[in-house]
């Protein structure tokens, strides 16, 4: 590096053809072939496919239970990040090692075993609904779900910048005196604000295209318990290509916009941050 | 790390704040991790030892858990070779357009599952783009077995690239250079020089891509069909069950699907602290 003498190294053929093969095959010839569907099917059918009734109510749905469970996420990730790298308890790297049981755990799998948890006989179901409530087949059972796809996020992209914070600012603001909740408040949830942004928005992009864990709780009563990507497996049964198409284009550049908004937050760490060292 | 250890009364949290911080994790971490693991296991052998056991070996059960396994047979391998030369082209090689690649490489994390399944319906169904062209060949990808290993092939596509090539870029390329100033050509040096430097990183990304291509649903049940003993991975034949309200089949099913989530969380854990261990501090930093 230092020297920028150039060895030329093998391969550099071989690997390009072969990646960029692939992925146009896996990933760009498939993707094209949405937006070409798209683009065939005229301005006014587009939007009425993604402006009517059903789909509106479908993207509240989606929208507000996938904010929701990043919320949630938002306050208890950062939580259970602060409690794994600073305290010492009996199990605590088993519990490190569980907070990814979401990414490994079939979403199918976790689907059934949370509506079975919270139907009307289930474990936690029977508490809920002798105190008047009810989850399962309800936007809040969707939350549910949601929240638990999306809860490693959170975790793990706070965990790391916790590990390297220098002990010495925490110092540093107990000798001029103070608490230790105002140096949580004022100095260590600051310099935490990037990886918890950056978290939120890789769990609410998640969320908006979960399917499996969603529709065994959800109900899936158009209009008051149906998520978008179920919308388009609907339109998809009824032959109706292009309705699918239409929506899944929107949810597509909705989650491009949560990643995008990421790259935003990173930019402007690296910004703020070089504006400190100067 | 060295941090928490070190006792310094300006860095711990009053008693008070450190108990009920600590609770309220220890809640949240039981009602949503725990208690689910449990409540899988518990359901599948709620009937008796005997109802479980027949659950699993019953023929449609038995054809699901094939077609999984043939299915991740050849979307983890197709992956993991891709992975490998991407990384070695994004790593070893400047050229133009290269930041455009790695986002394309990231993609497939940010498309829903059911949009991933949808795209192949649109290329391949029978009204897709090259639906004609396949009827008329003979040809069946959508509703069968080439359409389930191509979208589980979309969505687990990012991840062996993306472990490597963080990896590969903190460990440079000195010791390449120098097997070529020796005289290695370019295979044996990446059999006897790449592939052990990156061994550990690499079984990583497999382990998470293998564990994602079992489980995948969303994406599989969009181009599957669902016909039973057929076109049926675990996942949908979970599903099935379930829908049928045969809720013990379901979970004995499922109970396997979490066994392996468990055995990936407990490979994941193992590899991290050998990568931890193997890769020598200034290389890392």
């Amino acid at each position: 590096m230092r020297l920028r003498r150039r060895h030329a190294l093998p391969g550099f053929g071989l690997t390009l053809g072969l990646s960029l093969s692939y992925l146009a095959l896996i990933v760009l010839i498939p993707l094209a072939a949405l937006a070409l569907k798209s683009a065939t099917i005229g301005p006014m059918q587009f939007w009425h496919a993604v402006s009517g009734p059903r789909a509106l109510a479908a993207y509240r749905v989606t929208f507000g239970c996938a904010a929701l469970a990043g919320a949630i996420n938002l306050v208890l990730g950062p939580l259970l990040a602060w409690v794994l790298v600073r305290y010492r308890f009996p199990g605590r790297k088993w519990i490190d090692a569980l907070v990814d049981l979401p990414f490994a755990l079939p979403t199918a799998v976790a689907g059934i075993t949370l509506t079975a948890l919270y139907a009307s006989n289930g474990w936690l179901g029977r508490w809920i609904e002798a105190a008047g409530y009810k989850v399962a087949y309800t936007p809040a059972g969707i939350t549910v779900a949601l929240t638990f796809v999306s809860l490693p996020f959170l975790v793990r992209s706070v965990q790391p910048v916790l590990e390297q914070l220098e002990p010495d600012i925490e110092e540093a603001a107990a000798t001029l005196g103070a608490t230790r909740l105002t140096t949580l408040r004022r100095v260590i949830l600051p310099t935490l604000w990037p990886a918890i942004l950056t978290g939120f928005a890789l769990a609410f992009a998640r969320a908006l295209g979960e399917y499996g864990s969603v529709i065994f709780i959800a109900g899936n009563v158009p209009m008051v318990s149906e998520i978008a990507p179920l919308l388009i497996v609907a339109k998809l049964d009824a032959f109706d290509y292009a309705g699918a198409t239409a929506i899944a284009v929107v949810l597509l550049v909705a989650s491009f916009a949560a990643l995008f908004a990421i790259n935003l937050v990173q930019l402007w760490t690296v910004r703020r941050r070089s504006a400190e060292a100067r | 790390m060295s941090i928490a250890r070190r006792p310094s009364n300006a860095l711990r949290d009053p008693a008070w704040l450190r108990a009920t911080l600590l609770t309220i994790a220890l809640l949240f971490v039981t009602l949503f991790l725990v208690l689910p693991l449990i409540a899988v296991f518990s359901y599948a052998i709620a009937k008796g030892f005997g109802v479980y056991v027949a659950s699993l070996v019953d023929d449609d059960a038995r054809a699901a858990i094939r077609l999984t396994l043939l299915v991740t047979a050849i979307s983890v391998p197709a992956n993991t070779v891709f992975g490998v030369a991407a990384a070695w082209l994004i790593t070893r090689f400047t050229f133009r357009g290269k930041n455009l690649l790695v986002s394309l490489i990231d993609l497939p994390f940010a498309v829903s599952p059911v949009i991933a399944g949808l795209i192949y319906v649109l290329l391949f169904g029978a009204q897709g783009w090259l639906g004609p062209w396949l009827a008329a060949h003979d040809m069946k990808i959508i509703f069968a077995v080439p359409g389930i290993v191509l979208a589980t092939t979309f969505v687990t596509f990012p991840f062996v690239a993306r472990e490597l090539i963080p990896l590969m870029q903190a460990q440079g390329s000195e010791q390449e250079q120098a097997a070529l100033t020796l005289g290695a050509g370019g295979w044996s040096m990446f059999w006897r020089v790449v592939l052990p430097k990156i061994g550990w990183g690499l079984v990583y990304g497999v382990i998470l891509c293998n564990a994602r291509a079992i489980g995948e649903f969303g994406a599989v049940s969009v181009v599957s069909g669902h016909i039973r003993g057929v076109t049926n991975t675990m996942p949908l034949h979970v599903e099935i069950l379930y829908n049928e309200y045969n809720r013990t089949a379901a979970f004995a099913v499922a109970s396997l699907l979490a066994l392996l989530a468990l055995a990936t969380l407990v490979l994941k854990q193992l590899v991290g602290w050998r990568m931890r261990r193997g890769v020598p501090e200034s290389e890392v930093a």
